[in-house]
């Protein structure tokens, strides 16, 4: 309880946008408050914190993040310490197995860190350069619409349509990406566009 | 969800089926936890695993998988037959007193106009019988032998207590139980919600699992009110919000429609979609659909929009066919696509029918992956012995992996299954050489418009009229995309009397100021209001409850217009006063309608103008009988799955769902209940998501491999120890694994028959630090619900045999 007590009171008195409702709710008097900013130091006083909303599934907990300074690339901010948000009115703080374990996600040594390239009948990827991966993509995929692009039908009807390429929208993305997505997909004019929703 | 995750809180009964919210939707299922502590709500589940909601449900009945039908029709057969329905909502809130027209009939299990050699139905007499008026007609005694309630008493009277135990093997007595706490609810002072996931979704008939449940909620009155609803608990954080944006072969943002060849002009596709009113002063509220349309094509083309060009209609692509996903790898295993983009998507391990997807991929000439972590899509060349057993010299394809920013290092909006839009902000800068997914959409955009400015080629008019104009082109920022859903004013709005009520370049408030002449943009009228003339309503974060029924109207938007449970004006008798006390909600108050939300109705129209309250529909009522909005029918049947261990015990000559689509080959590929007499399922580990986590340290950790759950019968019948490795197979490929012995798993008499489950997680695969196992799509069927087209993952057949463990 002590512990539970400490972070909170000591986010409130961070000033980073906890709600003071939360501690008024808890009920604690002055004692507590002092022992709060006696151990600030040593907590997570050099954090900044981020409301999010977790990756996982779509009860969509909010999650805060704290990051801070990163150690090993100075200048650079590393994410340290996952919690659910305590305000959120759907999970009130509680994060399932998956959720709790976010920031293993984020340090996953599955990350994919630079981008990757494999040649055809290669038995490896290679790295290469963002400029490389996306002049390379950029050309094959005109190659292929200047090859597959249909302006009209059989019947004389513009369609403007390109069948022979596909796009698999993620549905962890923002409803910002997701936009951007479909604009890009249609006015290249892409029919084949799925998202995880009928699977 | 027709309702909230915070309203299940105002449930009395809780009926989980065809999910399993405890271990898959863990933090929602608090809600239910709050329903039984503090209003004494019931839960029931019925499962073909005793899983762990059911450990804590109040009753559990099992059921064999891919019978849900049957069983939810029992329900609607007990309901009508036993008259314990919600008669005053039945009668003024659905079509049960609507007249079908003559032709409409239902015969051994098909309906009327169907077509054997093209598996499909001419629904055309699916339809009501039109008055003189130009109305549909109805029998509000609801006595006429040709009226929906009379049509449904007959329809579902085959579905006795007997017959749902024959079929699903769900014992009488807990079948009965279910169907008495339902009818509990038909009150008007009581309110069931039904909570489901894909144990309903991923069916050969998985839409009429839902409209069946649907029915039954409707038939209790428990639509629109608090604690009610038909609540789908939905998978990715926000595959609500890209649902309702659209990335999905035949949608336009806001559940508007993509244009068909058979629709070459702007005005051929809204005629046909501007539904008039089938009922006088009834609202229609898609005769709005034009304004819709016409401000989504402004937002899409700016100012090339105009109207002599049909605001730039002819520049979208126009459909063909509808290019599902296993029609995207039915194409693709055809060899006719080239190209694929994965964004977030690892599709390798979530379509069905796996040796058929790698098959398809290595067609491509290119495949582009951008995901945070690596995928098994992306590695799909790589050889991983038994679990990917692939040569890459033989397999062309190039292949692109490209790192993207993970979720916490990026802002913008989601939507939960709740509807709410709320905003995430960025907590760190994208990790390594991440990109986040709107630079690498933008630069690639950007990139090949530039290609086609120096170089020419096809198509570069409707290319170059997508309107572009972002202050930084090349990264476009979360809240002026937001503003763009939203829309704005062009020109000064008017009212009749001059007067401006928007002035141009405002963000509009609601849909209801959007225009068909070009006037104002907004690509998603669903989503206006979220960042109007206030500003970003998705950033906000007012926990407060003012009505104190776990409503939290200022968190967030709730589409449409802030309303967090839908269609509520019927939770309000006909004359505007609430069906109980206990579930007032939404009301008349004599002038307007007011309560605990934002009306779902014309906020100012009097209750005496009869204005149904499911407004969306041309009725201005809810439909028992779907008319022609299904492929199988106007009312559910009970459909084998396409791999079943027993024949239909009521219509014995139809094989899986009659209209169900199958590629030319894939027939073939069904097993049958001779060589493979066991029924599977897979599910999913409260420790794992889908295929991500598998690569997370903690949860590899956790729940670190593969297994199979069998019943201690199944195991001492095959010889199976506790923990011994087994192998299943079915008609497609096999897996391995060890085997979970547990009394969770029961075999069920079917038919008179002896049939058992096996169930699987499917979180496994072979990239990750999860122990490598075979994709569990090895074993599942190609074939799709026929009107979603969403694979039969849940009902399949397999075999299982123990064998010796791979040595260590």
């Amino acid at each position: 309880m002590n512990m539970e007590l400490s972070r909170r009171q000591f986010l409130a008195g961070s000033g980073a946008g906890l709600a003071g409702t939360t501690i008024a709710a808890l009920g604690f008097g002055d004692v507590e408050s002092a022992h709060a900013v006696s151990i600030r130091p040593f907590k997570l006083a050099q954090t900044k914190e981020a409301r999010s909303t977790c990756p996982y599934c779509a009860v969509s907990c909010g999650m805060v993040i704290f990051s801070a300074q990163s150690k090993s690339a100075p200048g650079k901010m590393e994410i340290v310490h996952i919690e659910g948000d305590a305000d959120h009115p759907v999970n009130r703080g509680t994060l399932c197995p998956k959720g709790s374990a976010a920031l293993d996600y984020i340090r996953s040594e599955t990350r994919v860190k630079y981008p990757m390239y494999r040649k055809p009948g290669a038995n490896k990827f290679e790295r290469v350069s963002w400029d490389f991966a996306m002049e390379r993509i950029a050309k094959l995929m005109k190659d292929d619409r200047d090859q597959n692009f249909i302006e009209k039908n059989n019947d004389g009807t513009t369609v403007n349509r390109w069948t022979t390429m596909a796009f698999l929208s993620g549905s962890s993305c923002t409803n910002e990406t997701g936009w951007l997505t479909w604009k890009v997909a249609r006015g290249l004019g892409l029919l084949q566009l799925e998202n995880q929703a009928r699977i | 969800m027709t309702n909230s995750w915070t309203d299940i809180k105002n449930a009395d009964v809780v009926w989980i089926m065809g999910g399993n919210a405890a271990e898959a939707h863990p933090c929602g299922f608090k809600w239910v936890t709050e329903a039984k502590a503090e209003r004494g709500a019931k839960l029931m589940v019925v499962d073909p695993r005793f899983t762990r909601s059911a450990a804590v449900a109040d009753h559990y009945s099992p059921i064999r998988p891919g019978t849900d039908i049957a069983f939810l029709s029992g329900v609607v057969n007990y309901l009508l037959s036993n008259d314990k329905i919600h008669k005053e909502y039945v009668r003024n809130y659905t079509n049960a007193a609507y007249i079908v027209k003559e032709g409409y009939a239902f015969n051994e299990g098909l309906f009327s106009g169907y077509n054997e050699a093209n598996r499909s139905y001419d629904r055309s007499s699916w339809e009501y019988e039109i008055g003189p008026d130009g109305f549909a007609v109805r029998d509000l005694t609801l006595e006429n032998p040709r009226s929906v309630y009379q049509l449904m008493k007959q329809h579902f009277s085959v579905y006795t207590p007997e017959t749902v135990e024959r079929i699903t093997g769900s014992p009488k007595d807990k079948f009965l139980k279910v169907a008495d706490w339902v009818a509990s609810t038909a009150t008007g002072d009581r309110a069931m919600t039904i909570m489901y996931a894909l144990g309903w979704t991923q069916h050969s008939h998985g839409a009429q699992n839902i409209r069946t449940a649907a029915m039954i909620q409707l038939l209790c009155g428990n639509i629109g009110v608090p604690g009610g609803g038909i609540n789908a608990l939905r998978g990715h954080s926000n595959v609500q919000g890209i649902t309702d944006i659209g990335t999905l072969t035949a949608s336009l943002p806001g559940y508007l429609a993509m244009p068909t060849d058979s629709e070459p002009t702007l005005e051929s596709h809204l005629g046909k979609r501007t539904f008039k009113p089938l009922q006088a002063n009834q609202t229609s509220y898609w005769q709005n659909y034009r304004k819709f349309y016409v401000s989504f094509l402004k937002g899409m083309y700016g100012e090339k929009a105009t109207k002599e060009n049909e605001f730039g209609y002819n520049w979208l692509p126009k459909l063909d066919v509808a290019y599902d996903c296993l029609r995207m790898f039915e194409t693709m295993y055809q060899g006719k696509t080239n190209g694929l983009i994965c964004q977030g998507f690892n599709p390798l391990m979530s379509i069905a029918h796996t040796k058929k997807s790698i098959a398809g991929l290595s067609k491509l000439k290119f495949l582009v992956s951008i995901d945070p972590i690596e995928t098994d899509t992306a590695r799909f060349w790589e050889n991983h012995g038994e679990y990917n057993d692939v040569d890459p010299a033989k397999i062309q394809t190039e292949v692109f992996m490209l790192p993207c920013a993970s979720f916490a290092e990026e802002e913008g909006s989601l939507t939960n299954s709740s509807r709410c839009v709320s905003w995430k902000w960025a907590a760190a800068e994208p990790y390594h050489e991440s990109w986040r997914d709107a630079d690498f959409l933008a630069d690639l955009f950007l990139r090949i418009r530039k290609l086609y400015e120096k170089d020419g080629g096809k198509g570069i008019e409707p290319l170059m009229a997508v309107d572009w104009s972002y202050k930084d082109p090349l990264h476009p920022h979360a809240e002026e995309v937001l503003k763009e859903l939203n829309g704005k004013a062009l020109v000064d709005l008017k009212d009749g009397e001059g007067k401006v009520t928007r002035a141009a370049g405002q963000q509009l408030a609601s849909f209801a100021e959007m225009r068909d002449d070009g006037s104002t943009d907004g690509v998603q009228w669903i989503y206006t209001g979220v960042f109007g003339p206030n500003g970003n309503l998705a950033q906000r974060r007012d926990n407060s409850d003012p009505s104190g029924m776990n409503v939290y109207g200022s968190w967030g938007f709730a589409w449409p217009a802030n309303r967090r449970i839908l269609y509520n004006r019927a939770s309000a008798d006909p004359d505007g006063k609430p069906w109980s006390e206990a579930k007032k909600y939404v009301f008349w108050d004599g002038a307007k309608w007011t309560g605990a939300d934002i009306p779902d109705y014309v906020p100012t129209l009097p209750p005496s103008r009869g204005a149904g309250p499911f407004i969306m529909n041309p009725e201005g009522v809810s439909r028992l009988f779907a008319r022609g909005m299904m492929a199988e029918g106007p009312f559910p049947v009970h459909y084998e799955p396409f791999e079943a261990p027993v024949a239909n015990p009521l219509f014995p000559k139809i094989k899986g769902n009659p209209v169900a689509r199958v590629f030319k080959g894939d027939m073939e590929v069904f097993g049958t209940a001779k060589e493979f007499p066991i029924v599977a399922t897979t599910y999913r580990l409260v420790e794992h998501f889908h295929y991500w986590t598998k690569g997370v340290h903690a949860n590899a950790v956790i729940q670190p491999e593969f297994f199979v759950e069998i019943s201690e019968e199944l195991a001492r019948e095959k010889g199976i120890t506790r923990g011994g490795w087994v192998r299943v197979w079915s008609n497609r490929g096999a897996v391995k694994g060890k085997a979970v012995v547990t009394k969770r798993l029961k075999p069920l008499k079917i038919d008179g028959k002896t049939v058992h489950t096996v169930g699987m997680p499917l979180n496994y695969g072979f990239i990750g630090e999860a122990k490598k196992a075979s994709p569990i799509n090895t074993l599942t069927p190609p074939v799709g619900d026929a009107n979603s087209q969403t694979p039969e993952f849940k009902a399949f057949l397999v075999d299982i045999e123990p064998i010796s463990g791979p040595v260590a």
